[in-house]
């Protein structure tokens, strides 16, 4: 039964979105920095300006016998267009009476007399205007009369730098933004990549590979590669122990089932009685077949522990292919089977574990016979097809039924047709995990007019 | 003005509302009228006639109503009545800024503004479309055996050393009565300290005020006039006879050059008519008109880097500071102070 798991979430995109979402902090941060300074600066280099014309018209401020004397210069003016083309307002208050200049300009909160200029925004006829306001105490004769310069100036001048400011620190955050998203991406392709490279080469293992993982890995991994390792080395274990489990337990019932087996000969020998002959025949065939499973069991261990660590020699298919049919003549000749073998003129040479080999052939070849109605025939080729050496084996027995080769390599699988006949179902799944093991293919098919023909094949040196 | 007598002119002496006083007032008509483009102007019909002409050639659909008042009129129209024109017209820079300053005017932007030079825009309201020199107009004859002055200096030793020769032959504006007058004079006194020492001199040899340049050209042509200090060259260039006499002096010290400007009033009923005239006066085409047709040097960056001795009245809100009552009561005191002697 599977778990039902959560969709499986990604390091690599949820650290690219985190460095993302930092990126795109750091970036507005930027544009509202450079914004927010670029105001300030301008905004003190204006109201300095603006500061020193209010200050230049209140040193003007004379007073003489009858009045305050007023002369507004030029330049204090002037130097107001001289950053920016803002409209300019001014009202000049001698003892709260508005002198001259707009009489609606806002004054500002302060009373006492002020020597530098006092800074204020205001909105004034439809828009936004900087005051700059001085008070002065002009004695007028014997009395103190108190004057208020009072300079204003639109600001668009100001928002125009500000906005041309802004566009830069937006442009230059979105760039920030690029590269960081650049730099985001590699950073994470970076980081994963041991990670990756790990996966990867534990992914590209065979199944039967159970070498601890010996990649280098950063820091952060080694501990999960040593649990890693630690569980490999756990899970080999008990497969090793187990594996020697069969291989003991076959080894011991094959010794006295031989032992049985010869005994049951002998008297088979030295009984004329048809019944007792009979018995005694049904008695070795079952003691055959119990043989065969045990041989089985033995071979699939061998198989499992050669596929791991196995010897890699050269040698002639059909050398090999020929010896397993001799060994297994005496088997065919108790159902008065014949094994029809053709073989090529030279020699084909593979490169492999000539004992998984002989193995698989040996289960083939014996499954053909084990299924193979009695006095009947059964046809054993080899050929050279491409880069391949096929060993192709046919009978006339009862075929897979309506199996895929797939089905029936399966530990312990057998066909749906097979009840009558005794197994393990640990035949093909040696023969198919040798083929693989080796670069090869196993394949089943049905016969027409019936019968089971396997093709098994292994690549040529 | 060769153009005066074949447009379809007519001197409108009808039903008027406006309470400002008007100089001149005429319709220019055409055949299917679809709008009708209203401009208040301190100058002259006849100078604009040719402009006018031209203008209605491209737009035939529109009758022009051209309203000739003084510079002072004009800017209390648009100041104090709302009076509704499309385009303001003025020779009067301080009163023009100080309509755009106090947001009586509209913006207005396009390719034809954008390719003025910085010193002849103020924000995208006021636009200057003619560059005039001021000028000193002299009599040769008056001058018969001395160099004619060169620079305020000259001029100021002159007068002082010849008194005979130039009592009650000497003509300048009354910045009381004129707003152009009062600018030049004002723009004088802020380029130089000469011009006080000018006026001090002038002040002693029993001058003659005038109210407009073309009076002191017609003076100087007469002969009652042995020089006129602060004329409008543009006018003078247009106005004084060849005949060999009288001479354009542009001094070298400085000479102001004037900017008159055109803006947009926010209470105008088609600004956007307003504005393709605007943008009519400062086309190429426009620009050669006004030099061929209406006799005014149009804006010329090269011009005027040209001629060292040219400074344009600049068009800033320094301007407004002379248009302050108080400042301009206190500037009438010291002027009349040195030029009228008992």
């Amino acid at each position: 039964m599977r778990l039902a798991l959560p969709p499986p979430r990604s390091i690599r995109r949820r650290l690219i979105l985190q460095l993302l979402v930092v990126a795109a902090l750091l970036a507005m941060l930027l544009y509202f920095s450079i914004r927010s300074v670029a105001r300030d600066a301008v905004e003190t280099t204006q109201d300095s300006v603006l500061g020193a014309a209010t200050t230049a018209i209140a040193e003007q401020l004379r007073g003489s016998v009858d009045g305050v004397e007023i002369d507004i210069l030029y330049s204090a003016f002037s130097m107001l267009g001289s950053i920016s083309e803002d409209r300019v307002f001014y009202r000049i208050i001698v003892a709260d009476q508005t002198v001259t200049g707009y009489e609606d300009l806002p004054v500002p909160t302060e009373t006492a007399p002020l020597l530098t200029p006092i800074y204020y925004t205001r909105n004034f006829r439809d828009t936004q205007v900087r005051i700059a306001a001085v008070i002065r105490a002009i004695l007028v004769g014997r009395t103190s009369v108190r004057v208020q310069v009072l300079v204003a100036q639109t600001r668009q001048g100001q928002e125009a730098i500000v906005a041309t400011m802004a566009n830069r620190g937006a442009a230059l955050g979105l760039g920030f933004f690029a590269v960081a998203a650049l730099l985001s991406l590699l950073t994470a392709n970076t980081a994963l990549r041991p990670l990756n490279y790990i996966a990867g080469a534990v992914g590209r293992r065979g199944p039967q590979d159970l070498r601890p993982v010996t990649q280098e890995a950063p820091s952060e991994m080694v501990p999960l590669i040593t649990s890693l390792n630690g569980f490999i080395a756990r899970l080999r274990g008990a497969l090793s122990r187990t594996e020697t489990f069969i291989t003991e337990a076959a080894h011991h019932i094959r010794t006295p089932l031989a032992t049985v087996r010869a005994q049951a000969e002998i008297a088979l020998r030295q009984t004329e009685d048809a019944d007792t002959r009979q018995t005694l025949h049904r008695m070795i065939r079952a003691i055959e077949d119990s043989s065969r499973s045990a041989s089985q069991l033995l071979d699939h261990a061998t198989v499992v522990y050669r596929t791991d660590q196995r010897a890699n020699e050269r040698f002639d298919l059909g050398d090999l292919l020929r010896g397993v049919v001799r060994s297994l003549d005496p088997t065919a000749d108790l159902k008065d089977l014949i094994l029809a073998t053709s073989l090529p003129d030279d020699a084909l040479t593979i490169e492999g574990d000539r004992l998984l080999i002989e193995s698989a052939l040996r289960n083939l070849i014996d499954n053909a016979i084990k299924y193979s109605p009695a006095d009947n025939r059964i046809g054993i080729s080899l050929i050279r097809a491409n880069e391949s050496a096929m060993i192709t084996i046919t009978d006339d027995g009862r075929g897979i039924g309506s199996l895929a080769t797939g089905d029936l390599v399966g530990r312990f699988k057998r066909g749906g047709n097979v009840a009558d006949v005794v197994g393990s179902g640990l035949g093909l799944t040696i023969v198919d995990e040798v083929a693989t093991a080796h670069g090869g293919t196993l394949d089943l098919q049905n016969r027409e007019g019936g019968g089971t023909c396997v093709r098994f094949s292994l690549p040529l040196l | 003005m060769r153009a005066f007598f074949t447009a379809l002119a007519l001197i409108c002496v009808t039903f008027t509302t406006a309470a400002f006083e008007i100089e001149e007032e005429r319709d220019f008509p055409v055949d299917s009228p679809r709008a009708e483009l209203r401009i208040l102007s301190t100058t002259d019909t006849v100078t604009f006639a040719p402009l006018i002409d031209a203008f209605q050639r491209l737009r035939p659909d529109v009758s022009v109503h051209y309203t000739v008042a003084s510079s002072q009129e004009v800017f209390q129209a648009i100041y104090g009545e709302n009076a509704a024109f499309d385009l303001v017209i003025s020779s009067a820079m301080d009163l023009q800024m100080k309509l755009a300053n106090d947001g009586f005017a509209a913006s207005h932007s396009s390719p034809e503004t954008q390719s003025l030079p910085q010193w002849a825009y103020w924000r995208d309201q006021l636009y200057a479309f003619a560059q005039e020199p001021v000028v000193m107009i002299a009599s040769r004859l008056a001058f018969d055996g001395l160099d004619l002055p060169q620079t305020r200096q000259d001029l100021v030793r002159l007068l002082r050393d010849h008194p005979d020769r130039f009592t009650g032959r000497i003509g300048t504006y009354d910045p009381q009565l004129s707003g152009a007058g009062y600018l030049f004079a004002t723009q004088d006194a802020r380029q130089s300290d000469t011009f006080w020492r000018l006026a001090e001199v002038m002040g002693s040899l029993s001058p003659k005020l005038y109210g407009a340049s073309g009076d002191m050209i017609d003076a100087l042509t007469k002969g009652d006039l042995a020089v006129a200090y602060n004329v409008l060259g543009s006018y003078a260039r247009a106005r004084l006879p060849l005949d060999g006499d009288s001479v354009i002096v542009e001094l070298k010290d400085f000479t102001l050059t004037l900017l008159r400007t055109a803006l947009i009033p926010q209470t105008a009923g088609d600004p956007v008519l307003g504005g393709a005239f605007l943008d009519f006066l400062l086309s190429e085409n426009g620009r050669r008109l006004i030099r061929d047709e209406a006799g005014l040097p149009p804006i010329d960056e090269q011009a005027l880097a040209a001629e060292q001795h040219l400074r344009p009245i600049r068009l800033d809100p320094g301007l407004l500071v002379y248009v302050d009552p108080i400042k301009r009561k206190r500037f009438l005191a010291e002027w009349n102070a040195a030029i009228i002697h008992p």
